[in-house]
């Protein structure tokens, strides 16, 4: 579905991506880990067309992305901290992005009803703490069915019971055949989540393995003894 | 792409600087008129006037809203939306919003004080130039990351437009008196805005006698269809140029 070709970046000498290529499929949720500063969220943002990579191409449904902006209708994406022009209200800004997309199935309101966002619509933008934000953020990138979801860090700032409930709805989409893309650092969240793992480290992907097989591989029950073990041993 | 321009021509309007900037300009335009009973003199003042705040209105406004947009265009371009349809949505909102305070402002005092064609000709100049600067506040701030680096460019580009040219102006006139440059003093002149503005309405109100000899080639050159022509022509790319390069670099930039 998405298919990334030997991308390449660099921030004036800073090389963040170097020669990354990555097929994501159809029904899969991939685990973007690493250190920080390892170009994650430069991956997720070149996929989103808000960073333009140096070299490489990336194909979306095997069509190059670049000059194309009608392929992030497929998108929906939650960012690592969501920015929104601060003085627009919750229920403005939702409505403005419907607007723009002119989207006319049916929504997905199913977050909006759970994080009980409808109760802040005339909330300003500003005055909202990280985790409402991070709500409002969710709630947009789930809001019109996306084939893609690519998620940056996204229980960052949510409580638990907040988290848990973007947990569910993550896991819900996924049995549709969605394609879910999740960046974290919390690796004891992903176990019940992905089926795939990538690990970046210096704007390289060290390797890109089947969780199953990764824990088989390392003889471990989860995901974050897996990594752990693979790390001391340095066997990347 | 009319949608966002809705948007941002509402966001602008419910912003108090315009209003502010419109009411600093009504002020200024119903006070001349009240204070003046000689129209013309009423109109060089205000014209005076003019081509100090709306350029300086206009850039610095717009290179601020640019900047304060900063995340409604990261919003935005993780939509379904094409990165040039941002852009000149955002120009377009400003250029209109821009327009319509000085065409409140200062357009309702000079069609009732003033002959209707200067009355006319001193609103389209204003429009032209409230959208020039709009342009090029678009360039600084596409040119520069930081926002005070920006708002410090377009300030610069200001101070050059408005003091600076003229003194780079005098300076050559003085140098080289003793040669023929009237016709290069036109073109000299086209690289200007805010000047070719001024000559534009002072040809309108004949008082080009005032320029001397200069006034003459000015009037025999600008008086022509040709001329106005060209002057109308060199005033759309002083739109065109900055916005076009501007929406280029905009459309290469990571966000």
């Amino acid at each position: 579905m998405i298919a990334i070709q030997n991308i390449s970046k660099q921030f004036g000498r800073l090389k963040v991506l170097d020669n990354v290529s990555v097929n994501c499929q159809k029904g899969e949720c991939i685990a973007l880990i690493g250190p920080n500063g390892c170009g994650k969220t430069t991956l997720i943002k070149s996929i989103l067309g808000m960073v333009v990579a140096d070299s490489g191409d990336i194909l979306f449904d095997n069509v190059s992305i670049k000059n194309e902006f009608e392929y992030r209708g497929k998108i929906g994406y939650m960012p690592q901290i969501g920015r929104y022009p601060e003085n627009m209200r919750i229920g403005q800004i939702i409505e403005m992005i419907k607007n723009i997309r002119s989207y006319h199935n049916q929504l997905d309101e199913e977050l909006l009803h759970a994080y009980q966002l409808e109760s802040l619509f005339s909330k300003k933008m500003h005055t909202l703490s990280g985790g409402t934000t991070q709500k409002v953020s969710a709630t947009i990138a789930f809001l019109f069915n996306p084939q893609v979801l690519i998620l940056d860090e996204p229980t960052a700032g949510l409580d638990p019971l907040a988290s848990e409930v973007l947990k569910e709805k993550i896991i819900k989409e996924k049995e549709k055949g969605k394609l879910i893309i999740i960046t974290s650092h919390l690796l004891s969240e992903l176990d019940e989540l992905v089926t795939q793992i990538i690990f970046m480290q210096d704007g390289k992907i060290r390797f890109h393995k089947n969780t199953a097989v990764l824990k088989e591989e390392t003889g471990t029950p989860t995901i974050a003894k897996a990594i752990t073990q693979l790390l001391k041993a340095n066997a990347l | 792409m009319i949608r966002l321009i809705r948007f941002v021509v509402l966001d602008i309007v419910k912003n108090k600087t315009t209003l502010g900037y419109a009411i600093l300009l009504s002020v200024f335009s119903w006070s001349i008129f009240g204070l003046e009973d000689n129209a013309t003199k009423g109109v060089l003042t205000l014209l005076n006037i003019m081509l100090l705040i709306v350029p300086l209105a206009s850039i610095i406004f717009s290179t601020i809203y640019i900047y304060n947009s900063a995340e409604f265009i990261d919003l935005m371009v993780s939509q379904p939306l094409k990165r040039k349809k941002i852009w000149i949505s955002l120009f377009a909102g400003l250029s209109i919003s821009q327009s319509l305070s000085f065409l409140l402002a200062a357009g309702i005092p000079l069609l009732l004080f003033a002959p209707l064609k200067i009355a006319i000709s001193m609103m389209v100049v204003g429009c032209v130039l409230s959208i020039i600067f709009i342009a090029i506040a678009f360039l600084a701030s596409a040119l520069t990351r930081d926002k005070s680096k920006g708002i410090g460019l377009s300030i610069l580009l200001w101070l050059y437009f408005a003091l600076l040219f003229d003194g780079l102006v005098l300076f050559l006139l003085f140098q080289f008196a003793e040669y023929p440059i009237e016709n290069a003093m036109i073109g000299v002149t086209m690289l200007s805005p805010i000047d070719m503005s001024r000559i534009l309405i002072l040809l309108q109100l004949d008082v080009s006698a005032l320029l001397g000899y200069t006034g003459a080639i000015f009037s025999n050159f600008f008086g022509t269809g040709l001329g106005m022509a060209i002057s109308a022509l060199v005033l759309c790319l002083w739109v065109i140029v900055p916005f076009y390069i501007s929406l280029s670099i905009f459309n290469k930039k990571d966000l």
